[in-house]
């Protein structure tokens, strides 16, 4: 016999060969080719990992490595759990009950998306440091003189960071998980109270449950960005393992010391999102029902009411109002700073490179997040999820792992050429914003990939039976069946990622060419000097610039339920 | 939904086309490309002089990392001419990677002292910053401090205010002293200044003065220059009141001397515009860019005969640690390592 495998080593492997539309569908090859082109970044950053780098793990062993892990595992549990509770409640809080601002907290909730965490950190330091203002008006209403004379939790800590975070982050699970109840049918909530659960019987056992999907995306995403900060930790003098990972590269000057550690991560976010994945296999999140009317509503009334508007305005005012508000002053005393640069540019290079990136990212997300609906082989699956953790890599590693592989296809395409046409060709891609934007599409993929597979994992396969049996091939079923179903969500993963992009820095700072700059990359030059002040305008042009896309978001989601006119003209139940 | 379509597909070509458009104008003439670990703000002045000069145009990007392998990985399509650099690591690691190139040029022989470049021309520094202590006025008597021995003393215990030990000008600070004293006598040195320290390693050096201010600690290390853009700064008036809370201390006069670092430039391996490269970094050794630096950034000029800014004379004269700056670079990464050996960074105590 030619082949002496044993039934047990054989039976996966044929499996796959079994299954020929893995080797012969155009889908699947599409799907793995595009997983492929995302991945290339990390596949590299893996392969710098395997040069050889002197004895860099074992002084890391003998020294910092456990405070690193320690350290990051407090930093992403503390923003994993906060974001999760205060995402999640204020989710549920605005969705089902009344209580007053309601409407307004609605799209509000979302603002502190727009703020980049380390505009954040440095603002709130400014107030809660010992020269800031908090401190100040105590010292001065109780009569201490100096430091000695009394206590004050120190900002620039673990705790910091994490309250930091916590703050601007927590608009993804809130954005999903709300997304998530709104698209509950009102029915499970129905037979909830039939059975004789309460409101809060009914939210543990039925609603939480239900959005258990969308939420674990939410915190998965908010814990990715937390992991791989630099700007923030840095200020607050936190060593994380990411700081580690940039001492290794730029002090120890090993390269490939600082790819194993980023490697090392993401195994630890593979393993992480492959061990929640297993805990809820074999359930699936369908709506088949139609019925979707009001979602009851309970009114908050006297102190319930007012909690929940002091827990809502306190988020809006600490991670959006106080940092706006900061900037506004500070742009209203030096915005000529500002103008008298070329800060149209900047905006429009802001804008641009965020819209392209953008576009690609959800088409991408969608045609791999569709593919892997077509078909759900592991390999298929694996790629894509190995493909959508560049979110979880340092920027300016990711930013190595884009260079590398560009750099080799420009030499390429360079060579042949010149000895075709003789002309160069020069840095077609990693000279240009291709570089850039390409960059962006790897690191922010995750987040058009998950919001769209959430999305399109709650349209029943039997839409795609229908269709099917009515004649559509895959490519018609995607066109005319899921996008209009999915719009919202190309529409929420699209804002997202455009967001994101207006406040990336590291890999922009690498990847850019010869004169170009970022309203991020502008600001970064002065704050990096903590010299905000002089570039306000731009940051708060930041800010600004994610304020229409974060409202879009919210009428989107709104809108995004079946029959929301009705929630509208109804008098809510109380 | 048609008209949608169509639409949203003719401004989204037009975004890609605007976006292409300005990426890839205007390369006419002579010009030179420029990799910048120095912000450009700081450098605007001194590169437009140098265009008005010469109608040399210079490009640039800043970045404070990844430069090095953003060459590497061009190979022989690598567009950048000149890295400019603000210490010696970066230069060092650039040079380790076989990325710059040798240049022979007898006005920056003649401009910049023998010990402030390297011996085959790979870099140059093109001015010096000393990185002295700072001491409270108030609560710091002239002569307690002279030494950055003294700073590790029993004396000053809860006293020490620090950047993170791993700043590239705290390393460099810390490879001297092993240069100097041996690896040994340094991370007995790093210990002891630990556990002076009045809080965890954080800040900026601006935010060391600050610190002393507010009466965290009484002494601090700080590049000088930062002395004087704080004196001067009217824009943040505030920041006058923590330069004047401290007193300048130049380190070790009756020893080896103040340690110094330098900012540097290099031409990179292969650079396209080779001649007008070395032109550049001539012009920045030369006297009118010199001084722009002394009067704007209040950095010690390399070239000798010129003088630095007024405010930075008027601190009076001090004796240089003349190590090499090769030693310097040599020793870095094993700082760096000392840092983590004695757990500089996690402050106090731990």
């Amino acid at each position: 016999m030619r082949y002496s495998l044993t039934p047990a080593v054989a039976y996966p492997f044929l499996r796959i060969l079994r299954q020929r539309r893995f080797l012969f569908n155009r889908w699947t090859v599409g799907t793995l080719l595009v997983a492929a082109l995302i991945a290339t970044p990390l596949v590299a950053v893996v392969a710098l990992a395997l040069t050889p780098s002197d004895d860099v793990w074992q002084h890391l062993v003998e020294t910092v490595l456990g405070k690193y892990v320690l350290t990051t595992l407090h930093l992403v549990l503390g923003v994993g759990l906060g974001t999760m509770v205060i995402g999640t409640g204020t989710a549920w809080l605005v969705t089902i009950c009344r209580f007053p601002g309601r409407a307004v907290f609605n799209w509000a909730l979302l603002l502190p998306l727009a703020v980049p965490a380390y505009l954040l950190a440095f603002v709130i330091t400014d107030q809660l440091e010992y020269a800031g203002t908090v401190q100040s008006l105590l010292r001065a209403t109780f009569g201490w003189k100096n430091r000695q004379d009394y206590w004050f939790p120190e900002i620039r800590s673990l705790g910091g960071a994490i309250l930091v975070m916590t703050l601007v982050l927590y608009p993804y699970v809130y954005l999903l998980a709300r997304a998530a109840f709104l698209e509950q049918s009102v029915c499970v909530l129905e037979v909830s109270r039939t059975l004789g659960h309460g409101p809060w019987r009914s939210f543990f056992s039925v609603a939480l449950p239900l959005a258990r999907p969308a939420i674990v995306i939410g915190v998965t995403l908010a814990a990715m960005e937390a992991l791989n900060d630099l700007g923030t930790v840095e200020f607050f003098a936190v060593n994380t393992f990411t700081a580690g990972i940039y001492d290794v590269w730029l002090n120890m000057n090993s390269r490939s010391g600082a790819a194993q550690l980023a490697s090392v991560m993401m195994v630890f976010v593979i393993a992480l999102i492959a061990a929640e994945r297993l805990a809820r296999r074999g359930q699936r999140y369908y709506h088949t029902s139609t019925k979707y009317q009001a979602l009851p509503s309970y009114r908050l009334h006297g102190i319930k009411g007012a909690c929940a508007f002091v827990i809502c305005l306190a988020l809006v005012a600490l991670g959006f109002l106080l940092p706006a508000s900061v900037l506004a002053t500070y742009a209203a005393e030096f915005y000529t700073d500002t103008l008298s640069t070329n800060y149209v540019r900047y905006v429009w290079n802001s804008l641009s490179l965020s819209a392209l990136a953008a576009f690609a990212a959800v088409s991408l997300g969608l045609f791999m997040a569709y593919g892997v609906r077509l078909n759900g082989g592991f390999v298929v699956r694996a790629a894509t999820h190995f493909a959508s953790i560049g979110y979880a890599v340092p920027g300016a590693i990711l930013a190595i792992g884009v260079i590398f592989p560009l750099g080799a296809l420009d030499q390429l395409i360079d060579a042949i050429s010149r000895t075709t046409f003789s002309t160069p060709t020069g840095l077609l891609f990693s000279g240009t914003i291709v570089a850039i934007v390409y960059g962006y599409t790897v690191r922010f993929l995750a987040l058009s990939y998950g919001t769209l597979e959430a999305s399109l994992s709650k349209v029943t396969p039997n839409m795609d039976g229908a269709a099917r049996t009515l004649g559509h091939g895959p490519a018609a079923t995607l066109r005319r069946v899921h996008f209009p179903l999915v719009r919202g969500s190309l529409l929420t993963a699209g804002l997202l990622v455009f967001v994101d992009c207006m406040k990336e820095l590291p890999l922009t700072l690498i990847l850019r060419p010869f004169n170009y700059d970022t309203l991020a990359t502008f600001v970064f030059q002065y704050a990096s000097d903590e010299l905000l002040e002089e570039s306000a305008l731009a940051a708060l042009t930041i800010v600004a610039a994610g304020i229409v896309p974060v409202i879009l978001l919210s009428l989107n989601i709104v809108r995004s339920r079946p029959g929301h006119a009705l929630e509208i003209t109804k008098e809510p139940v109380s | 939904m048609k008209h949608k379509t169509i639409t949203f597909a003719g401004l989204f070509g037009a975004v890609i086309i605007g976006a292409i458009a300005i990426t890839s104008a205007g390369d006419t003439g002579k010009e030179v490309n420029l990799y910048s670990y120095r912000q450009p703000f700081l450098m605007k002045p001194i590169l437009d002089s140098f265009t008005d000069q010469t109608g040399i145009k210079v490009n640039m990007v800043y970045a404070k990392k990844g430069m090095l392998e953003k060459i590497k990985a061009a190979g022989a399509n690598n567009p950048a001419d000149v890295v400019l650099t603000v210490d010696i690591g970066r230069l060092n690691a650039l040079r380790e990677a076989d990325l710059l190139e040798p240049v022979r040029s007898a006005i920056l022989e003649t401009n910049i002292p023998v010990h402030l470049r390297h011996q085959d021309g790979f870099w140059f520094g093109i001015t010096t910053r000393a990185r002295v202590a700072l001491a409270s006025r108030e609560r710091v008597k002239p002569g307690e401090l002279t030494s950055y021995a003294d700073l590790a003393a029993p004396h000053f215990k809860g006293r020490v205010c620090m950047r993170s030990g791993k700043h590239p000008y705290n390393v460099a600070l810390l490879a001297s002293i092993i240069a100097h004293d041996g690896e040994a006598a340094a991370e007995t040195w790093l210990r002891d200044l630990k556990s002076n320290l009045a809080r965890k390693p954080q800040g900026n050096d601006r935010a060391q003065a600050k610190a002393i201010y507010e009466g965290v600690c009484d002494v601090a290390l700080a590049n000088n220059y930062y002395m004087g853009k704080m004196m001067t700064n009217d824009k943040k008036p505030e920041q006058k009141q923590w330069a004047a809370a401290v007193r300048l201390v130049y380190m070790d006069q009756d020893g080896h001397g103040q340690h110094m670092n330098i900012s540097g430039a290099a031409v990179v391996r292969g650079a396209k515009n080779r001649d007008v490269s070395v032109k550049l970094i001539e012009f920045l050794s030369g006297d009118f860019a010199q001084k722009l630096y002394a009067k704007h950034n209040h950095e010690y000029p390399a070239k000798p005969d010129v003088e630095a800014s007024a405010l930075v004379k008027s601190w009076g004269h001090f004796k240089k640690d003349e190590l090499s700056i090769e030693a310097i670079a040599k020793y870095r990464p094993l700082a760096s390592r000392l840092v983590d050996k004695v757990g500089f960074n996690d402050g106090p105590n731990s």
